[in-house]
Parts: structure tokens; sequence; C-alpha cells
């Protein structure tokens, strides 16, 4: 019980403040709080600092412990040969990183990442991204299934196909498919927006609380309490100004794509009382 | 968790056996409890390789008796054999337990089975003209050398690594499976059939085998029914789509031919390598990896999807 009342570093940082009604929880840090940007964990690394590591006699756990060694050491630039599609690389790097594979990544590759800039130029195993909180990340090639899972922020772009349940539960930021997704892609997602400029596999969707998806193909079926929006003039100009960033287009142009919302029907969790929430969470 | 993985070289027999053995030791950490090949030779007219036997790895450490039981068991084998006017051409002892016969006979292959199999504790692995099925407890390499799989020469292969979850360790719920009594077709599988007791079931009343309690031997008895059926291995496929319930992917493969599926949920991986030359699939690239040390592109075979590729 003792615990329970002891002041911790997070109600320190305000995240213990708010009230639980309304539509959000998120917590908005004033910029006159530097400190908390940036992670105790965290590097501060120089971009102009560049090296390379060749891993194809390397494991997973060594490679990703020699990059945290190259960040203590103010690496800023990192380049990563021959990672062979290994496995959880690149994974919980919390700070700005410029991070390029050169070659396939395994499954569960970059996650928990709140930061770095990070380009594939080969393809990503399942669950890719997972969690991401900021950063940019781009895969040149096709990614597995559940890719950018439950990620909060940051752009995650693949410019190939992917795989099934993509952005499943994603709670923030952007994923962009350059082609096609599989089944199940969207499902349950609550907040960001899901870009697809191929075409979209049954259930899109499913069971999605809030949030926007994007289809510039065509979509096999909606999942449960998914619904066609209408495009506006700002979900426009957001998508064209999106895709240039990445040197992406869609073939009938993004004022043809589909756009799929909520339909809120099945939909009540803004309804529930604050002591319900918490049961909820 | 499982691991399951193929390849079909177009044309050209190949080292196949190091091959596959390469692939599944790339997917140890999915399932080191068994592992499991069916390797594809040049098929032969009028002769057949036979893979069976007569105990399980671990009978063999139990009792005194057990010994003089594995040869009384051989023996049966072998004067059934020769009731039947199975002609013995070749015969090897790979371990005191497993063995490969290799035979001409021009009777009926299920009666042949059935009165072998008839012969307690002895399991037929496969009958073909071109596989060869092996496994055995532990991880690819140890299987690999036990049975001398290195040097196999063949035009195309299934292996799995498995983690057993919802049947015994032991060689009888290995895999691959042999869709018994259908010459040269095997089995491998990765997921978890929902609608298994119900199918097995319906497939023995009319007549089908089964030899584990594994739900993954429910894919090979299936093959096998609808091959009886008249189905092509395609139409079989495409058809388990929607009949087999649960979250699957799967291969077969037959004397000519490699084919995968993957079930409607796309729940359960395979990555897919295709050339003019190659195809691999695998439950994770970097078993394909271990056979190609460059870049290569590689992808995620769709939900519902089923592909097959001839040599």
């Amino acid at each position: 019980m003792e615990e329970l009342g002891r002041e911790h570093e997070s109600h320190r940082m305000g995240m213990h403040t708010e009230q639980l009604t309304g539509r959000t929880q998120q917590v908005f840090f004033s910029p006159s709080e530097e400190r908390n940007f940036t992670y105790r964990t965290g590097f501060d690394v120089d971009f102009n600092k560049r090296t390379e590591l060749d891993v194809a006699d390397m494991e997973a756990t060594a490679i990703n412990l020699e990059l945290r060694r190259l960040m203590s050491e103010g690496y800023g630039t990192i380049v990563v040969k021959n990672p062979g599609a290994k496995h959880s690389l690149g994974v919980s790097i919390l700070n700005r990183l410029q991070l390029y594979f050169e070659g396939s990544l395994g499954y569960f590759g970059c996650g928990l990442i709140d930061g770095p800039n990070v380009r594939v130029s080969g393809r990503v195993g399942w669950s890719f991204a997972e969690n991401m909180m900021a950063g940019t990340v781009i895969v040149e090639k096709n990614a597995g299934s559940t890719f950018g899972a439950a990620i909060r922020g940051g752009d995650l772009v693949c410019k190939g196909d992917v795989g099934s349940r993509t952005g499943i539960d994603m709670k923030g930021g952007t994923i962009i498919v350059g082609g096609r997704t599989g089944v199940l892609s969207g499902f349950m997602m609550q907040r960001g927006r899901l870009v697809v400029l191929g075409d979209a596999g049954d259930n899109l969707g499913d069971s999605m609380y809030d949030g926007t998806i994007y289809v510039g193909g065509k979509i096999a079926s909606l999942g449960v309490d998914a619904v066609t929006g209408e495009m506006t003039e700002l979900d426009v100009q957001w998508l064209k100004r999106k895709l240039a960033i990445y040197g992406l287009e869609t073939p009938n142009g993004v004022e043809n794509m589909t756009k799929v919302v909520a339909g809120k029907q099945l939909w009540n969790y803004d309804n529930l009382e604050p002591t319900e929430k918490k049961l909820v969470l | 968790m499982c691991g399951i993985a193929g390849l079909i070289h177009r044309g050209n027999a190949a080292d196949i056996g190091q091959e596959m053995t390469s692939m599944l030791q790339a997917l140890k950490h999915r399932g080191p409890d068994s592992t499991g090949f069916a390797l594809y030779g040049p098929p032969t007219a009028n002769r057949y390789v036979m893979r069976f036997k007569v105990a399980e790895q671990e009978d063999v450490k139990k009792g005194f008796d057990i010994h003089r039981q594995i040869r009384a068991r051989k023996a049966a084998v072998d004067e059934r054999m020769a009731e039947f006017e199975a002609k013995v051409i070749e015969e090897d002892t790979v371990t005191e337990y497993a063995y490969r016969t290799i035979f001409n006979y021009t009777g009926d292959v299920r009666r042949l089975a059935d009165y072998l199999e008839d012969i307690e504790n002895v399991e037929i692995l496969s009958i073909g003209r071109a596989l060869e099925l092996i496994k055995d407890l532990g991880d690819a390499g140890g299987v690999s050398k036990q049975y001398a799989l290195g040097e196999f020469q063949g035009t195309h292969a299934i292996g799995h690594t498995r983690m057993a979850t919802e049947s015994d360790v032991d060689i009888r719920s290995a895999h691959p499976y042999w869709a018994y009594p259908f010459a040269d077709v095997s089995v491998v599988h990765n997921g978890q059939l929902t609608n298994y007791w119900t199918f097995r079931r319906a497939l023995e009343r009319r007549d089908h085998r089964f030899v584990s309690n594994c739900d993954s031997e429910l894919i090979a008895v299936y093959i096998a029914d609808q091959i009886d059926r008249g189905n092509d291995l395609e139409g079989a496929m495409r058809q388990s789509i929607g009949e087999l319930d649960g979250v699957f992917t799967y291969l077969v493969a037959t004397s000519d031919s490699l084919g995968m599926a993957k079930d409607l949920m796309a729940a359960k991986p395979m990555v897919l390598y295709e050339s003019d030359d190659l195809i691999a699939l695998a439950s994770e690239e970097v078993a394909i990896r271990s056979i190609f040390p460059h870049e290569i592109d590689t992808f995620d075979p769709y939900e519902g999807e089923v592909r097959v590729w001839k040599n």
C-alpha cells in the first residue's frame, strides 16, 4: 500500500493528472519540458559520424549490442551489411539515428523504436516495426504479416506488397503500403492512418475503433463496423503531401482512393464511465 | 510452433538432402522435438522404395526384450513381403528400428501396406517410386547424419521441424506424413486444425487409417481421400481451404510436384522464393537464406492461396 502512495517519475512528468473523460488519453508535453523528449537510455549521436557494420557472421543479440555500442560512441549513421534475414534486428532504438540495412530482415525487426530513420533495401518478415513510437521507416521491397502492429507514431512505409493484418491494433502514426495488403488489415485500429495504394484483402478495418484507411485498389470486403467515408479536400491534400515525401503515387490519383472509417455502430468506448474505462484498459 | 520448408528444382537433380538439412536446421528454434524429410529422387518404374520402422526410438531404451522383439517384427515383415511376391532388391538397416527397402512389386500397394502394418508396431513411413520419408527425434543435423541424408540427390523435398503441442514426442507424431496408401504423396503442416475429430471420424468410416493423434496427419489422409475420389492435387488442396477449419499452412509433394496452401486467415507464416530454376518455401526467410547466401527477392503468399509447381 505504501508503494501506491509514492510519487514516481511518471507523476513528476504529469502522466497521472489527466481526467479519464473525453476521447483521448494522450499526454501533451510542453516544449519547455525538453528533458521529457529523450530517454535516459537514449544516446546523443552525430549524423555526420558514419560507420559500416558487416553482420554476416554475427548473431542477432550481438548485432543489437554492437549497434548500441556504436550509438554510445556517437555514431549517428550506421550501415548494416549482410543482415541475412535474421530476426529482431534494430530493435528498441530510442534516439535519433540514420540506420540502413543493406539486405533483408527476418521477424520482429525494428520493434519498439522511438525516433530513428531506418531504411531497409530488402524485404522484412512478420511484425516489422511493432510498437513503433516515432521516426521514419522505409522498406524498399515486400513485408510479411502484422506489419506495423500497434504502432503509435511515425511513418512506416513498405514500397512493395505486405502480408495480412497490416496495422493491426495501430494507435497512431501512418502506415503506407505501396502494393497490396492481405486479410484483416487495420483490424481493431484505434487511431492513425493506413494507406494502401494497391488492393486490400477481406475484412478490411474489422472492428476498428477509429482512424482512417485509404485504399487505391480494390477492397475484397470490409470488416465488421468498417464503412466507407467521404474523401475530403483535407484527405486529398494530406495524401498528396505524404505520398510525395516517399516518391509514391497511386495509378488512379488520390482523389479516387476509397476512404474507410469506423462505423461506430458497435463502438461504445466513449460512453463508459471512467471507472469502467479503467477496467477495459 | 513448428517450421516447414520445401524446395523444387526445375529440370535437374540437386543436393536436396543437404539443402533440406540446412533449411530445417535454420528452423530448429521453431521446433526442436523431431525433424522429418520427404525426399524425392528420380522415379523408377516397377520398383518401390519403402521406409518403415518397427519400434519407436524411445522403445529401444526400455526393457531387455525389445531387441529380440525388433528382430521378430522385422522377420515378420520379410516373411509377408515374400508372401506377397514383393522381391527385395536392396535393404539398409538405417537404425536398429528403421529400415529402407527397395523392392519390385506389381500388385496392389494398399493391400501390401495393410498386410505389413498388421504386424504389431510396424509403421510404414512411405512407399514410393521417388519418395523416401525419414523422420526421427532430434534436430535436422542429427537426423540427417543418422540417416546419411547429406548425399541424397533428387529434384524436390519437403521437411518439418516439430514443436509438439497436441500429441506426443515420438516418430509417429512427427512429420512429414505419407498420404497412405498413395505412392509418393507426402505432407507437412504448421498450424492447428479445429475440426480434426469430425473429419477423422468421417475418414475412418471410409476405411482410411490414422497412426497418430496428431492433427496434421488429417491433411495427409484428407488429400489421400480426395485423390481416391478422383480429384487432382491442386483441386484437393483448393477444396481443403474451405473444408479444413483452423489455422494452417501446409506443403504437399508428389513424384513430380510441390504444392502449398494457406488458410483464409493467413495466420501461419510462409515465405516464398521463386526463380526459373528453383522454388523454395519456408516458415521463415532465414531458412531459404541458408541455401542462398546472396540477396534474393521473397514474398508472403496470401490468405487462401494455393500454388502447385512441377519439376
